[in-house]
């Protein structure tokens, strides 16, 4: 059992738990930040899909120890004071999901991709997002969706 | 529409309580309701509707409405279109009603959500209550104002004078009285050429607390004082235990074993060391031989249950068999697949006195409220199930079993408890689609007429087994057998696969016959619907301009099921060395009569195709000796960007014609379409549902 402070959405909490607790474990069940979903614990589905220190992570495959001193950004943390982010604009515009519990994952992950790739092809696209599974088929919309936030912020939208 | 929910979260406020707390409003009594909207909810003579409006639509003092029904949002988009018909008829803004669903405690009971029955079903009786409830409405305004009610003006909750000098709201009508009417027969509705709200794009009405995470899924539920259980499995099905040494786990700090019978559980603070007390669990199991993968469609066909009748027959199949011109005869086969929904199997369950509340994410939560008042010995009013809206099912979550495995934890801990299957528990202990054999036998003369058709299905289902294609001479029939593993309902159930065999057959039929796949197909169909679809998908494709090559394939495939009609053009290509295939190109054609939403039409009609692309192409459950060998999703291959083609779907809308459901017939089109454009490409006919399982290779 260890204790350490993890740093999430511009916040501190104080967190005790076992070493090899994973961050999503502690997310959704010690901190109540259940925004971050459980899909498959082994990295395969992209549900629980967090940016630590910008980057997209799986946050069921790293231990919550391993993240103490690391910067992490959820999906409650990209609304700030009620305004929404492009990605989170686009998704709500293309109508990019149905059952929305990939829904998280699919933002976290494109946030991540944006950042890094202001504007990137349909490939880039696919290739950044592969590890991100919607059961419900909606694919084609994320794609859409993530190419409308990629020209808003382009355009100086934001 | 707003999203927020009623206060009223306590366990124990019931129904009438919710209606107090609601305040004065509108209260209709309608009788007789039609038979077609009652068909949603009556199961047994047990559970007759409810025909008074208040047990469906309640109007508050600021206007706002709440609807209720049993029926579920699992992803199908149908909290936005009910709202959408209810808006539409009572003759209010869209926004102002809220639906409550799936909370056995307020809304009348319900069969569940599945077989594509809300849009025919419960949505005509919410739209014949709100009908009911505007017509009340407006007679109460033309009584307080001396004037003739067909001559008032209604709109966006308010009735207006001709002369428009005098307005009022539903929400100042309804004001501190209850109204009571009784009201003959069915309303009329309004039809769908007039319809403003419903007919219309309309987003997911609270998109918003998805984007943001804040809604609550329920494994997402927390309660005060929650900790968390888990289950402890066998090794296989139909395992015996034979011995069990719970100590270790007893002596981690905070655990608690809970025995009862053959059930052992754990309970713990954090759901991480509740699953550490279950790895510290020993047991030994005796495992019976069990069958596996290998053989499957044999034993399937050699170990049937029950006696079965045709569900066609007519002519005789074996003597115009025996003298046609052309025939094929094939035999189909088809996987166990899981609906690997992304959010499994959770529940939290608590229990104050003798009430139980129970938030799961289930397809019928009154079926669920119904396994907890029989487990636990107790009255209908003494369980409550909450359904929120869920991470999807698929035909998968008729059941409830990880509400019953937190109410036994919580009872016997005395505290609410949450339980969330992992992947494995949800790949190994929910339930599959059926595995099945189909046998078929076709054929025609030799201008492309067909003849006969001799199809049976072995275990898969008889869902849309029947042609849809005119022939005199049938043997349609489904045959039950013993299931080695678990099976029950998927979406589309059976009509995936009995299409699959169908289309995949009428294909070489019309090879053997040398003809265009579309030409023999409308020359054997007479149903307008089938044929306006078929014709739709193969102008958008620009069938008549694909022609194959070695290294590209074009196919098509056409159905019905459910009241709904498709047609799917597949182009796929292969790579001349590795011979992989890639889907390149999909056009789905789409009727169902009057469409409610088209946005969320398209999204389904699209989504069904993608999810049908995975039990097409690789999908498969592998098991051995009672054990499941793929449980993750590392080894159960599902549909990703990467595999997703470019996809255009024509939707027909057919305001003349009643609406049906969507969640479903849009999946079974674009297996049958993927196989014969691959045959259209190589000559190689696969039989084997999915298609292309070792990762893209294809056979031949």
């Amino acid at each position: 059992m260890s204790k350490f402070l993890l740093h999430i959405n511009s916040k501190s909490y104080p967190v005790e738990a076992q070493d090899d607790e994973s961050l999503l474990s502690v997310l959704r069940n010690h901190l109540n930040l259940t925004g971050t979903k459980y899909g498959c614990g082994e990295g395969q589905c992209g549900a629980c899909t967090v940016l630590m220190d910008g980057s997209a992570t799986r946050s069921c495959q790293i231990p919550a120890t391993a993240a103490a001193g690391a910067k992490i950004t959820t999906i409650e943390g990209l609304e700030q004071s009620g305004r929404l982010t492009p990605v989170q604009e686009a998704f709500l515009e293309e109508g990019a999901f149905q059952c929305g519990y990939c829904t998280s994952g699919m933002i976290m992950s494109a946030s991540a991709l944006l950042h890094d790739n202001h504007a990137p092809t349909d490939e880039q696209i696919i290739t950044a997002m592969n590890g991100n599974i919607c059961r419900c088929g909606t694919y084609s919309r994320i794609v859409a969706a993530i190419r409308r936030a990629s020209s808003a912020t382009a355009g100086g939208a934001r | 529409m707003t999203t927020r929910t009623p206060q009223v979260s306590d366990s124990d406020v019931n129904r009438r309580d919710f209606l107090k707390f609601l305040g004065g409003g509108l209260l209709v009594c309608l009788s007789p309701v039609s038979a077609i909207a009652q068909e949603s909810g009556r199961a047994s003579n047990r559970h007759e509707l409810p025909n008074d409006i208040s047990a469906w639509i309640h109007i508050d003092a600021d206007g706002h409405v709440k609807v209720f029904t049993g029926k579920v949002e699992v992803g199908q988009n149908i909290r936005t279109s009910l709202a959408q018909a209810v808006a539409e008829e009572l003759r209010v803004s869209f926004d102002s009603i809220t639906m409550i669903m799936g909370d056995t405690d307020l809304v009348p009971w319900d069969m569940g959500t599945f077989g594509s029955r809300t849009t025919p079903t419960m949505s005509p009786q919410l739209r014949n209550m709100a009908v009911a409830a505007r017509e009340l409405l407006v007679e109460t305004a033309a009584q307080r104002w001396s004037i003739d009610a067909s001559k008032l003006i209604v709109s966006s909750g308010k009735i207006t004078t001709p002369d428009g000098q005098k307005f009022i709201t539903y929400g100042n009508l309804t004001r501190g009285e209850n109204l009571v009417k009784s009201v003959p027969g069915d309303p009329p509705l309004t039809p769908a050429s007039q319809w403003k709200i419903a007919g219309t794009a309309t987003p997911k009405v609270n998109g918003r607390a998805f984007v943001t995470g804040k809604h609550q899924f329920p494994s997402d539920v927390v309660r005060p004082g929650m900790v968390f259980g888990s289950v402890f499995r066998p090794e296989a099905y139909n395992a015996k235990l034979e011995s069990i040494d719970t100590s270790a786990a007893e002596k981690i700090p905070g655990v608690r074993v809970v025995r009862d019978g053959d059930f052992t559980g754990v309970v713990a603070e954090s759901a991480f060391a509740a699953h550490q007390a279950l790895d510290a669990i020993k047991a030994k199991w005796s495992i019976p031989p069990q069958p596996s993968n290998h053989g499957l469609f044999d034993y399937l066909k050699a170990n049937p249950e029950g006696q079965s009748d045709p569900e066609q027959q007519s002519g005789s199949v074996a003597d115009t068999f025996a003298s046609a011109d052309v025939k094929v005869e094939s035999r189909y086969t088809i996987e166990y697949i899981a609906h690997t929904p992304l959010e499994p199997r959770a529940a939290v369950a608590q229990w104050n006195d003798r009430k139980l509340t129970v938030w799961t994410g289930t397809q019928r939560p009154f079926g669920v409220h119904e396994e907890l008042m029989q487990a636990f010995q107790l009255s209908p009013k003494q369980v409550r199930v909450i359904q929120p809206d869920m991470g999807s099912g698929y035909g998968g979550k008729h059941t409830g079993e990880a509400a019953m495995e937190a109410a036994r934890l919580a009872r016997a801990t005395g505290k609410p408890v949450k339980v969330v299957w992992t992947r494995e528990e949800e790949f190994t202990w929910a339930y599959f689609r059926p595995a099945g054999l189909v046998e078929v036998k076709s054929a025609a003369r030799r201008d492309g007429t067909l003849v006969s058709w001799e199809f049976h299905n072995y275990n898969s289902g008889p869902a849309a087994i029947g042609t849809p294609y005119e022939v005199p001479n049938q043997l349609v029939q489904f045959h039950s057998a013993k299931s080695p593993l678990r099976q029950g309902s998927y979406r589309g159930l059976a009509a995936t696969f009995n299409h699959f065999a169908r289309e995949c057959q009428i294909d070489e039929m019309a090879h053997a016959l040398s003809m265009d796949p579309v030409a023999f197909r409308l020359k054997n169909i007479t149903n307008p619907r089938l044929k306006s679809v078929l014709q739709a998908a193969a102008e958008k494709f620009r069938w008549e301009a694909a022609k194959p090559s070695p290294e590209r394939g074009f196919g098509i495939a056409c159905g019905t099921d459910k009241g709904g009609y498709v047609a799917t053009c597949a182009e796929v290509s292969i790579d001349p060395s590795s011979k992989k295939v890639k889907i390149r190109r999909a056009v789905q054609a789409w009727e169902c009569g009057a469409i409610i939403n088209p946005d969320g039409l398209r999204n389904q009609i699209q989504g069904a195709l993608v999810q049908g692309l995975g039990g097409a192409l690789f999908e498969r459950i592998l098991f051995s000796n009672g054990r499941i060998e793929n449980p993750h999703l590392s080894k159960y291959r599902v549909p990703r960007f990467s595999d997703t083609p470019q996809i255009e779907v024509v939707l027909l809308d057919r305001k003349d014609l009643p609406s049906a459901g969507a969640g479903e017939t849009g999946i079974v089109g674009i297996a049958p379409a993927i196989g014969n454009a691959i045959f259209a490409a190589t000559g190689t006919r696969l039989r084997h549902m999915p298609l292309t399982p070792e990762d893209d290779v294809i056979i031949g």
